[in-house]
């Protein structure tokens, strides 16, 4: 290889000249055989498979092709992934909520399973025997009774003059048979992961780029008032200076406007911002304080709101008077702060745009880029660089099409790099929520009439200056679907205006709405002196099937009959983690103690115990998380524990020290020494994670470990110090 | 003029003594395994080894770094796989991999150190090196493992 890594940026992108218009081809559209768009041969027996959602640590990137591989009988060591294009040819390509593999699942098998049809064709037809009496053996087909072999690349060519087979004409391996579904695959990747040579959008370098950094509006809606154009450009290396049109509501994923400096290297784009000097013209969310927006909320949440899911007459019994429990639990503003800050270089040449960024939705960037740009989403190219961590703030494109935006008015490529400090102040955040929780309670302390508001501001308000309400789609998220089995029950929304932008963060409404139910139902159990799983499970009640009457249930996009809420299974997990984390049978000292929660959200039931000590300075340790989870088929088992190892962790970071606040309308916090990440020495000494092993459809895994850990964990203060967390972070109590 | 080496090679800059060497290895010489997390030595992603010590390479100024010899990752190992980055690939740690590279550099520097670490020195070795994924009980077995083969 040639000087430096700009070589190594073209090399790894295949470069695409002006005048090629979209499809742009992937190996496997050249390929020899090429029955599938995700899916090619070659006659030297390569099988290029391509990778069309993004990867961020959850390994989809190797997850859907291995299950393309399996199906196709192919041997792992000859595929090639190749990661695809934006483009709507491929299908979704969102890489967010959890559902590639359920998405994509029946594809990928139906991908393979056309190619392997179709090779066992061409063999049996070069043979003159049936194809009935002929199978494979990893990337070979067979005929045994004449001991006749020919592999999958020889019979490439024969194979792609056959019409491709009907769907119904195909022949799934059964499960007895997998060579690589349900067994664990390391990711594709993993070499290049250690040895630095990944590339993720940070590292994407095309020649004759320029470097830009861009000082935004700290308040949401702000405007330049003015700024200084000479001293920028008196620091080495800065070229030019240029602002950015401040968006037209509702935000969306446009950019948030402000001033790029352009300079040759990203230290010098840094330097020049320093010195821009800009005024601002706040505008109306700069009334936005943390403090009295707390109280707003909770002052909401304590009058009747919108109702959103009625059983019975809560009221009626609330009315009757006798004992009665209360309380108001709230969850701050949340960021995301991957590892990666947020990043994308862009080409505006000859009418047509190139993205290379490390984005979750490329699709979306093609349709905010050709929207800002004013071209057709034909002439946006979108490469899906690796991504350094995401938790859903890569899916919203504004910071790709910021880059589409400069390029054009440069005239060269352009990499705007975010430092830490805007990756945190110009976030997406996960919505702040206090919900209040009232229960009637009747004998053994369990709830005749119970009654729960939600107040926050929601997602669509991004989308809609006027949303205040929660859709469907977040109030699906733990609250709508409380699993307890109660005669009279309440659930009610209520509104609350967006002063910051608010956007999908890993398990998103699930974290607050878990976090108050479970904590909640813990408090219960306390209250009526009894064994908090004993009074968990006589809540979920025994098995049923929850039926949504008269509620918007979107069920994360699926179909009640084949993902339905089935709280047998909660059950189970929670059985399960109950018995695996030894409850009841080791004895606690003084300042430990373990807290349990169950909590369903994207289709996967997950119960989770965690233990905790709490030194006389209020210090907690972890010593010890055990996990059940019920993802139906778990396609991929080591990705999978990984991903539950890695939600406790997540989950540690939120409740320990997760807070964004504001102060008049701009985030107070800027790096991680005021917006402070769970870190090796706090996090939980080992996560035990046992998978149920379940013949359901696939269900998510990405996100379902969060929320009920966050619960769990601050029942174990409870159980630990006597102290209960309803505010968040635990830092509030003194505790760290 | 700054003189250097990086990753055995003889190296001169000439541009702005304040550039952290961060920033010379990635934009300047091209050499991307180290990353940029936070930029104020908080998150470890950009970790190298200066003079045999890890050190943090966003807030090390080309000035201090004048005369010194720094590896990257790139350098780590001259012929396959050091034995930290051979029991990161046995293990399984990475999810995402930026932070990795760090956490790679850091542990084979507390390695170089410390043949036989307890989980106490592992944790003040590590807990400069941030890992959003949630990565570290596998970062933990995976050094415990890569001293087992280097001793």
């Amino acid at each position: 290889m040639s000087a430096g890594a700009l070589v190594l940026g073209v090399r790894y992108f295949p470069k695409i000249a002006a005048g090629d218009v979209l499809p742009h081809d992937t190996n496997a559209d050249h390929a020899t055989l090429h029955p599938s768009v995700y899916l090619g041969i070659d006659p030297d027996g390569t099988v290029w498979i391509v990778a069309h959602r993004s990867e961020m640590g959850t390994t989809s990137r190797t997850t859907l092709p291995l299950v393309v591989a399996d199906e196709l009988d192919a041997d792992w060591k000859r595929v090639k992934i190749e990661q695809a294009l934006g483009d709507k040819r491929y299908g979704d390509q969102n890489t967010d909520g959890s559902h590639s593999i359920r998405s994509f699942y029946d594809a990928m098998r139906e991908a393979g399973a056309t190619a392997r049809l179709m090779l066992i064709e061409a063999a049996a037809q070069q043979w003159g025997v049936p194809a009935a009496e002929c199978e494979t053996d990893l990337h070979v087909v067979i005929h045994r009774s004449t001991n006749r072999r020919s592999g999958y690349g020889e019979l490439a060519s024969a194979a792609a003059k056959l019409p491709i087979p009907r769907k119904d004409k195909l022949k799934l391996k059964p499960k007895s048979a997998w060579r690589y579904i349900g067994k664990g695959q390391v990711s594709y990747d993993l070499e290049a992961l250690v040895t630095g040579k990944a590339i993720y959008g940070m590292d994407a370098r095309v020649d004759g780029m320029v470097y830009a950094s861009v000082e935004r509006p700290p308040v949401l809606g702000g405007k330049v008032k003015s700024y200084d154009d000479k001293e920028p450009l008196k620091v080495a290396g800065v070229r030019q200076i240029i602002p950015i049109d401040p968006f037209q509501q509702a935000p969306a994923f446009q950019p948030l406007g402000g001033i790029a400096v352009i300079a040759d290297n990203t230290w010098a784009a840094f330097q020049g911002r320093k010195k821009l000097n800009i005024f601002w013209e706040n505008g109306p969310n700069e009334t936005y304080n943390s403090d009295s927006y707390k109280n707003e909320l909770r002052a909401t949440s304590h009058n009747p709101c919108k109702v959103v899911r009625n059983v019975g007459d809560a009221d009626a019994v609330f009315a009757k008077g006798g004992k009665v429990h209360e309380a108001d639990y709230y969850v701050p503003l949340l960021a995301h702060a991957a590892m990666e800050p947020l990043v994308a270089l862009a080409e505006f040449k000859d009418g047509k745009a190139t993205l290379w960024a490390p984005t979750q939705n490329p699709q979306a960037v093609q349709d905010i880029v050709s929207k800002e740009l004013g071209i057709s989403k034909e002439n946006v190219i979108c490469h899906v660089t690796l991504l350094g961590g995401g938790f859903g703030r890569k899916s919203k494109p504004d910071y790709v099409a910021e880059a589409a935006v400069l390029s054009k008015k440069v005239g060269r490529p352009v990499k705007v790099v975010w430092t830490r400090e805007d990756d945190i102040k110009f976030d997406y955040y996960n919505a702040v929520a206090s919900m209040y929780l009232k229960a009637a309670l009747g004998t053994n302390g369990k709830p005749t009439a119970w009654l729960q508001r939600s107040v926050f501001p929601p997602i669509p308000s991004i989308f809609d200056v006027n949303a205040v309400y929660g859709d469907p789609g977040h109030l699906q998220q733990g609250w709508t679907d409380i699993p307890y089995d109660l005669p009279n029950l309440r659930i009610e929304n209520g509104p609350a205006k967006a002063h910051v932008r608010i956007g999908w963060l890993r398990s998103v409404a699930n974290i607050y709405h878990a976090f108050g139910i479970q904590c909640f139902t813990d408090e219960l159990a306390h209250a009526a002196g009894r064994d908090s799983l004993d009074y968990l499970l006589d809540l979920i009640g025994q098995p049923r099937t929850i039926d949504f009457k008269g509620v918007e249930y979107p069920n994360y996009g699926a179909s009640m009959d084949a993902y339905p809420w089935e709280t047998g299974r909660l059950r189970h997990v929670t059985e399960v983690v109950a018995e695996k984390s030894g409850w009841g049978k080791r004895k606690h000292s003084k300042g430990t103690g373990v807290g349990i929660a169950a909590h369903k959200s994207f289709l996967t039931y997950v119960a989770t115990v965690v233990e905790v000590e709490v030194n006389d300075q209020g210090e907690v340790r972890i010593p010890r998380v055990d996990v059940a989870l019920d993802a139906g088929l778990v396609v991929n088992p080591e990705a999978t524990r990984a991903q539950f190892e890695g939600a406790a962790v997540f989950g540690t970071s939120v409740a320990r020290t997760g807070e964004i606040t504001a102060t008049k309308g701009a985030i107070d916090q800027s790096n991680f020494q005021d917006y402070p990440v769970a870190r090796i020495n706090e996090v939980p000494a080992q996560t035990n994670v046992y998978i149920v092993d379940s013949e359901a459809p696939p269900a998510g895994v990405g996100e379902p470990g969060v929320p009920p850990f966050i619960a769990a964990f601050c029942n174990a203060i409870f159980a630990a110090t006597g102290k209960r967390v309803r505010d968040l972070p635990i830092t509030k109590l003194g505790l760290s | 003029m700054i003189q250097l080496k990086v990753n055995g090679v003889e190296r001169s800059f000439s541009g702005e003594r304040e550039m952290p060497l961060l920033w010379y290895l990635r934009d300047i010489l091209g050499l991307t395994g180290s990353k940029f997390g936070c930029g104020v030595g908080l998150c470890g992603a950009c970790t190298v080894h200066v003079n045999g010590q890890a050190t943090r390479s966003c807030v090390t100024t080309m000035a201090n770094a004048a005369g010194k010899e720094v590896t990257t990752i790139e350098g780590l190992e001259k012929n396959g796989l050091h034995p930290v980055q051979k029991a990161w690939m046995q293990i399984n740690v990475p999810q995402c991999g930026y932070c990795q590279v760090g956490q790679i550099m850091q542990a084979a520097a507390l390695l170089n150190s410390n043949k036989k670490p307890t989980d106490k020195q592992i944790d003040d070795a590590m807990s400069g090196n941030i890992c959003r994924c949630g990565t570290y009980q596998r970062i933990r077995v995976a050094i415990k493992s890569a001293a087992e083969e280097i001793s």
